[in-house]
């Protein structure tokens, strides 16, 4: 009986496997109200940058590897600008007492990202986030083309291959 | 087991239709997890012997979205509930339900939901899974934008309670007005000032034989928030009436809290300050329910959640009966292509954390254990919960090759915090190595290494990690925490962990095997028991 309650979970592990998240890629970006920094409500269907691919990536202050590939992406940011035309929304899952901290923090670090807050999660649901660093690409007419979850140091540069697939094929 | 195996061929099912499809011209999405546990007996380290030798916990989430209308559901197994988790939980069903019509104006939700008022201290209701918390409402919610900077939101609902509801109504209304949007000409004004108040209500009738329960209690709260360039400030005060509850010892004391948050900060410098006051505010739909249920409200903690393993032994648990803090950290980074700097920069920062009881005085006679009091408010009781100092510094030497220091002094008042009675206070100095090692592409090397020396309650403990990462989807790791300093000598115990994992997109897979430490798992001051064990972990989790 054990060795058969082993097997199967061996096999919906592979299962799962083949069913991993196609789902969300090929979607629109969700419309849904968030807040930006000074407060006032956003609708996330303004993730646009005239034709031009978006990346929209959701963290917190308290996220280690959240603040690392940020600080890496920052480094690259000019560059990849100049590249693919790319704009950076970043997405503070921090909750509201914390709203204080996330302003200081990016002023802080010097990111020259747009910054938005989540507070109600509604985006997180929207897009299915579970866990962050959680990383989409978003191609010029407003489809997910690729997304990413969790941190290691040169992950950056997969984000960075995404945008100039998306540019090669205009 | 059955059931187990049911859950994950629906989820499977579930996921491999959703992956194929949009429903007639929506699109449906969802996520799951599943983490299992395997246990076996060892008495050195305290853990016990369960029956079923295997416990599950599993969600699936399904959102449906057509334009304006979304629809969604939540089912959840705990076959049994993984050891640390409430055992109430055991069981299965569908767990949250709603639907939702939402336009740029008006949102309206039947079924399931969860809301926060301000910065939660009258009303917060949310699921973290990980604590094994969710007091979400069933019942109805209205959000209105009634004028350009002015808007509303209504609540009426029963709390989850487990498997069940709680017998408790909560009614909650908040206002919120955004200065710069309302006022004209106001929306260049570089002053950006947002003001909040709340009222919320719950009704039970509780038939007690010793007290005069009351059955509708009310609490307030205001708030405002003020930005203006690098400078910032948060603040609110919540007033409670009388509510009598296990909790506080059935006092017919109201309730208070306030909190205080600001700061400054520019490119490479931030500095700031909060402060905190806490009194008799537990807040629950239920005057008998203990623990995290039926929450209604959220107080939140000042210290920093921390992440490191060691500095996890003594996490900081807020207070609902009272406590009084401040924080305060400055940031600063010293500049790249400078001596100390290096190429990269420097980051430094510095944090101080104290929290202590209020400064009370007891009117009632000692005979009681339902002690009334008064409290000079803004001012430190004499009794330590939690002091902590962090100093960490962030230095990235090359493209290969990054590190994380840390060190943090604490003063851990376990026997307020964990509620263990003749438990010591804890003095401790933890350090920290944390290092990334790029060796090529996305295969890297992260290690770390912690100590935190203590002569008080376990002693003195030991942390190795080494972790590999194969390009971006395979990851091998390595820990072991040791108990070196345990005064008893058959507990200086080497708690090993190996694991292993696979991420892909949204999908990640991990395995592991080894021994868990008892102790607690905090999340923003709210915390659950974690018990000690050895076995194996699964953990699964996607969206699709």
């Amino acid at each position: 009986m054990r060795l058969y309650n082993i097997l199967f979970i061996f096999i919906f592990c592979c299962l799962s496997c083949s069913l991993s998240a196609q789902g969300i890629i090929g979607s629109k970006i969700p419309s849904v109200q968030i807040k930006k920094m000074d407060g006032t409500p956003f609708n996330t269907s303004k993730f646009t940058n005239n034709g031009k691919p978006v990346v929209i990536d959701f963290w917190a202050t308290w996220c280690v590897p959240c603040v690392m590939e940020l600080g890496a992406i920052a480094d690259k940011y000019e560059y990849w600008k100049k590249e693919t035309g790319v704009k950076i929304f970043i997405v503070a899952v921090d909750t509201v007492h914390n709203t204080t901290t996330v302003s200081s923090f990016v002023k802080n670090k010097g990111w020259q990202y747009e910054v938005y807050l989540d507070q109600d999660q509604d985006l997180q649901k929207a897009m299915q986030v579970m866990d962050t660093p959680c990383t989409f690409v978003v191609d010029g007419t407003g489809k997910i083309v690729w997304m990413h979850n969790s941190y290691m140091e040169g992950d950056e540069d997969k984000v960075f291959e995404e945008l100039k697939k998306i540019t090669s094929h205009k | 087991m059955r059931k187990i195996q049911l859950s994950l061929l629906i989820v499977l099912v579930v996921s491999g239709i959703a992956k194929a499809q949009s429903l007639a011209g929506g699109q449906l999405h969802g996520s799951y997890e599943i983490d299992a546990q395997t246990y076996k007996p060892d008495s050195i380290i305290g853990a016990p012997k369960v029956p079923e030798k295997m416990d599950m916990n599993t969600y699936a989430q399904m959102d449906y979205t057509n334009g304006k209308i979304s629809a969604g559901l939540r089912y959840e197994a705990y076959d049994n509930a993984i050891q640390g988790y409430d055992p109430r939980y055991n069981g299965s069903g569908i767990a949250y339900r709603y639907l939702r019509f939402a336009d740029s104006t008006i949102d309206v939700t039947i079924g399931n939901f969860y809301e926060q008022f301000g910065s939660g201290l009258i009303l917060r209701s949310y699921w973290q899974y990980q604590l094994g918390v969710d007091n979400s409402f069933d019942g109805a919610r209205l959000k209105y934008t009634l004028y350009k900077g002015i808007y509303i939101k209504g609540l009426i609902g029963h709390q989850r309670y487990f498997w069940g509801e709680g017998s408790g109504i909560v009614r909650g209304i908040d206002g919120e007005m955004n200065l710069n949007e309302l006022i004209p000409g106001w929306d260049s004004v570089k002053t950006k000032i947002i003001v909040g108040g709340s009222f919320v209500s719950k009704y039970q009738t509780v038939s007690n034989p010793l007290y005069n329960m009351p059955a509708n209690v009310g609490a307030s709260a205001g708030r405002i928030t003020i930005n203006r360039g690098g400078f910032n400030l948060y603040s609110e005060y919540a007033y409670k009436i009388n509510d009598p509850s296990v909790i506080n010892s059935y006092i017919y004391k109201p309730g208070q809290a306030f909190l205080f948050r600001t700061g400054y900060s520019t490119k490479g410098f931030s500095i700031s300050g909060s402060a905190e006051s806490i009194d008799n505010m537990d807040f629950k739909s239920d005057p008998t329910a203990t623990q995290n249920s039926l929450d209604i409200n959220y107080l939140p903690t000042l210290p920093r959640d921390e992440t490191y393993q060691l500095a996890q032994i003594y996490p900081y648990a807020t207070q609902p009966t009272g406590e009084m803090g401040v924080d305060g950290e400055i940031r600063y980074t010293l500049p790249k292509a400078s001596l100390l700097g290096g190429k990269y920069g420097t980051e430094l920062d510095l944090e101080y954390s104290s929290i202590k009881a209020l400064d009370t005085t007891t009117v009632n006679d000692l005979s009681t254990t339902r002690q009334e009091y008064s409290v000079n408010y803004f001012s430190f009781g004499k009794q330590v919960y939690f002091n902590n100092v962090t100093f960490e510094l962030k230095h990235k030497f090359s493209t290969k090759f990054r590190m994380i220091l840390q060190y943090d002094y604490l003063t851990y008042n376990k026997a307020i915090v964990q509620a263990e009675i003749g438990a010591p206070v804890v003095f401790g100095n933890i350090g920290v190595f944390d290092g990334y090692y790029r060796i090529s592409g996305s295969n890297t090397l992260h290690f770390e290494a912690q100590e935190l020396y203590t002569m008080q309650d376990q002693g003195s403990w030991m942390f190795g990690l080494l972790e590999m990462n194969f390009g971006s989807n395979w990851f091998l790791g390595a820990l072991d925490e040791y108990n070196y300093g345990n005064t008893v000598v058959a507990q200086q115990v080497h708690y090993y962990t190996l694991t292993g994992g696979y991420t892909h997109n949204a999908l990640r897979i991990q395995l592991g095997y080894g021994k868990t430490r008892a102790g607690i798992l905090c999340v923003g001051g709210v915390c659950r028991e974690v018990p000690a064990s050895d076995g194996f972990t699964l953990s699964i989790t996607n969206s699709f």
